[in-house]
């Protein structure tokens, strides 16, 4: 029963570099290679594609940035969350949205791994919120105007969509933060997970990406807005499992 | 049946960061240690940097024996107990100090000794009603040296205020006095840290860089840190976090005298009829394994400490082993830090790369620091500006009542304001009641069918006052520093479950109120030691680690020194 594999031999300083691809003062992993300059953010031809009338923004066309059917989420399901997190996170003329950054693949991924328990949930509350919003907007969800959608899914943060006969398990607020939590990981984290596509989440914030060293230049460079973003997963480093 | 293996010097349950250290200078010594862990080996090869996975998937724990066993809560016996949502701990081979902050501090002089040195300069009615505070049995001169060794085996960045009684002033002046400065001058700063430093001078207090264990530069073959960004609940890619799978542990596997099992998840101490330890249970999947032992040292984190003496009962002990007197789960508390203050900044921070072991602290408003008599509390709290963020905590932030936190607006306000906003870290002296405890849940139990630990417990009157204080201190350096927004969380409530979980089995000279003597060792069964903040007996307004693990490497010299009379 002893762990005869013991610790392991660290990584060489030499195989980090070679992985990293430069060599560096100090032991620090200098992100030369991954150097990209940050281009601003490509106007999606969704955001292009919204349409005025009177009451709000139409709901963009959701449909062509599927890359596929969900394997967790029935079509119509598919259809409610992609309304739902197109309004939490909207492609404008601030650049990408949630879907545009693949939140949709990021959570059915998530479904199918560590957030599985969280399947049901995503059911009942997505038929929820199509219930609230018919019973109190006249309209299924996908149907409403923007800012309809914004008052329905205010009304479901704050726990005011909780009710019987809605069918919210719990309080509407437990749903709509399960599902923004998973928004911003799928926005804001690591691409290895489906989200995040192009770094649009990055970008937004100008997060300057993930580094192993970050030399004190670097970080002068960094205070005095000179630091070049890197645009890679921490996986492809090729020293992670 | 268990299988019965061959008796060994002794046993130490858990390799984390207290029972990591002790296994060094036993194994040093000579002794034969058997180090039985519930988790297994990680290296740099786990330690992506990736916030999805340490931060929101609670991080690539092979095993999750704290997970399975995580205990109940509950302010007030008066209320019913829900179990914990997470365990704020890991099960590894260097147990939690793998993902840990690594803030490395000493006490102070006046957390030893609160009771004498409050009823000296304020008078005996000065300390809390219904607090169970006592002296420690030894005071700081006593474990500098244990620091001090500390510090070097396990490599501590920091700068000294106070050697030998010289004050630095770039260091803590208000610490107590250490032999030497540290192995390794401190973390850098940030331009922002700098600022902040600034703000704290001109108010008129005395900022500095906090201790690390963190390589500022390359220490013990290992290189500097990275600055990466994902310390916090992240183990090092570059090992420059000194945690003790790469410090002590090795060490003292190279003498050829521990012996490393992992997976092995001890159960119970079994008990002889003289009430003397004969060994530990463990299981290893279904396979059962009793480990004959000299000398047991449990070294899991408070909880589990509490947890395994509570199930260990025995003809001998029939409330459990060492509780004779009823005190195994009582002076529990957990630190303070709640009480929060943020702020909102004009300007960049530039946070990204950095850890939550480098900033800049004020110990001006810790401990007895300063005067009292006027205030309606005793303690204090220090003050903590670290360097941390990441995208996703980062697009999460408060958005300080300037947009709703979804939609075009706030994509607006993100833009502009991901990086402008800071969480201050207020550690606060908290003392052990009479009212809070740990004992076994009536109902909640782990996969084996066995109890969990049931935490009772609720700040009182002076943790509040405290957090109040503090509230306007950080508040004036945050304004000082051209905050235009700043927040207040609540001054705390319940205590539940945290990283920095203190008493259960305190150390202290009368068998009457505490669990193990000054040394360690149980009052009842004289070769059982115990390892962990579990033995102390007040927080101080810092980190725990460091005297933890300074108080182990004094329990296993002891051990050493003292070998033919603790293990007959």
């Amino acid at each position: 029963m002893t762990d005869s594999k013991g610790p392991r031999p660290a990584i060489s300083r030499r195989d980090l570099l070679r992985t990293a691809g430069a060599a560096g003062a100090a032991a620090l992993i200098p992100d030369a290679v991954g150097g990209v300059t940050k281009e601003s953010p490509a106007t999606s031809a969704r955001a292009a594609a919204g349409t005025e009338r009177a009451g709000g923004l139409l709901p963009s066309d959701t449909a062509p940035l599927l890359a596929g059917p969900l394997t967790n989420l029935t079509a119509r399901e598919t259809e409610i969350l992609s309304a739902m997190v197109d309004r939490l996170i909207p492609t404008d003329e601030l650049g990408p949205g949630a879907l545009d950054a693949g939140v949709l693949q990021y959570i059915d991924r998530a479904l199918s791994e560590a957030e599985s328990n969280a399947a049901d949930a995503y059911r009942s509350g997505l038929a929820a919120l199509d219930t609230y919003s018919r019973y109190t907007r006249g309209r299924p969800f996908i149907d409403l105007s923007t800012i309809d959608q914004d008052s329905v899914l205010i009304d479901v943060q704050l726990g005011a969509a909780t009710g019987a006969g809605v069918g919210f398990v719990g309080s509407s607020g437990s749903f709509f933060n399960m599902v923004k939590s998973h928004t911003w990981q799928g926005m804001f984290g690591d691409p290895k997970y489906g989200g995040n596509v192009d770094f649009a989440g990055w970008d937004l914030i100008d997060y300057p990406g993930v580094r192993l060293g970050v030399s004190p230049e670097d970080q002068q460079r960094l205070e005095a807005d000179q630091l070049d973003p890197v645009r890679r997963s921490a996986y492809d480093f090729g020293l992670f499992e | 049946m268990p299988t019965q293996l061959r008796e060994t010097d002794v046993v130490i349950v858990g390799l984390g960061a207290a029972g990591g250290v002790a296994a060094y200078p036993l194994a040093e010594a000579g002794l034969n240690v058997v180090g039985l862990e519930a988790g297994t080996w990680l290296d740099q090869r786990d330690f992506a940097p990736d916030e999805i996975r340490n931060n929101y998937r609670d991080w690539p724990m092979l095993v999750k024996k704290a997970e399975r066993e995580r205990p109940t809560s509950r302010a007030t016996s008066a209320d019913t107990a829900s179990q914990i949502g997470s365990h704020p701990m890991m099960n590894a081979v260097g147990g939690t100090t793998l993902h840990y902050w690594a803030q490395s501090w000493r006490l102070n002089p006046w957390d030893f000794r609160m009771v004498t040195e409050t009823t000296r300069r304020y008078g005996a009615s000065r300390i809390p009603a219904g607090s169970t505070v006592e002296d420690w049995p030894l005071g700081y001169d006593e474990l500098e040296p244990y620091y001090d060794r500390v510090e070097r085996e396990v490599g501590i960045s920091g700068q000294a205020g106070n050697v030998r009684g010289d004050i630095d002033p770039r260091g803590n002046r208000f610490e107590g006095p250490r032999q030497r400065g540290f192995p390794m001058p401190p973390l850098r700063w940030t331009a922002f840290n700098d600022r902040m430093a600034d703000a704290a001078r001109s108010l008129g207090w005395s900022p500095f860089p906090g201790p690390a264990a963190v390589n500022s530069e390359a220490y013990d073959n290992r290189p500097e840190c990275g600055y990466h960004g994902f310390c916090s609940k992240g183990g090092c890619p570059l090992n420059a976090k000194n945690a003790t799978h790469i410090t002590t542990i090795p060490r003292a596997v190279d003498t050829g005298n521990l012996k490393v099992v992992t997976r092995a998840h001890v159960t119970t101490l079994e008990v002889g009829s003289d009430g003397r330890v004969i060994g530990v249970n463990y299981l290893v999947g279904s396979n059962q394994y009793f480990q004959p032992a000299k000398v047991v040292l449990i070294a899991s984190y408070t909880y589990e400490n509490v947890r395994l003496l509570l199930l260990s009962k025995s003809r001998a002990y029939p409330d459990g082993l060492s509780n004779n007197h009823g005190q195994v789960g009582l002076h529990y508390f957990s630190h303070h830090t709640s009480g929060s203050v943020q702020a909102l900044f004009p300007y960049d921070t530039k946070a990204w790369y950095g850890l939550p072991a480098q900033g800049v602290a004020v110990d001006d408003w810790a401990d007895d620091n300063f005067d009292h008599t006027d205030l309606d509390f005793i303690g204090g709290g220090n003050l903590w500006v670290m360097s941390d963020r990441r995208p996703i905590s980062a697009a999460s932030m408060n958005t300080y009542g300037r947009s709703r936190n979804w939609g075009s607006a706030w994509k607006r306000f993100i833009h502009e304001h991901s990086d402008r906003s800071h969480g201050s870290y207020i550690q606060k002296t908290t003392l052990p009641y009479e009212d809070n405890y740990l004992d076994l849940d009536p109902q909640v139990t782990d996969p084996l069918g066995l109890p969990v630990i049931r935490i009772t417990g609720q700040f009182k009157d002076n943790e509040r006052a405290i957090a109040a204080f503090m509230q306007d201190k950080m508040e004036e350096w945050y304004r000082e520093a051209g905050a235009v927004e700043v927040n207040r969380g609540g001054l705390g409530n319940t205590m539940g479950a945290s990283t920095h979980a203190y008493g259960g089995t305190r150390m202290g000279d009368d068998a009457e109120t505490n669990v193990v003597d000054r040394w360690g060792f149980s009052h009842e069964a004289p070769n059982l030691g115990v390892l962990g903040a579990s033995v102390m007996g007040t927080s101080g307004a810092r980190n725990p680690t460091l005297t933890s693990q300074a108080l182990s490497w004094r329990t296993a010299a002891h051990l050493v020194d003292s070998w033919t009379d603790i293990a007959q």
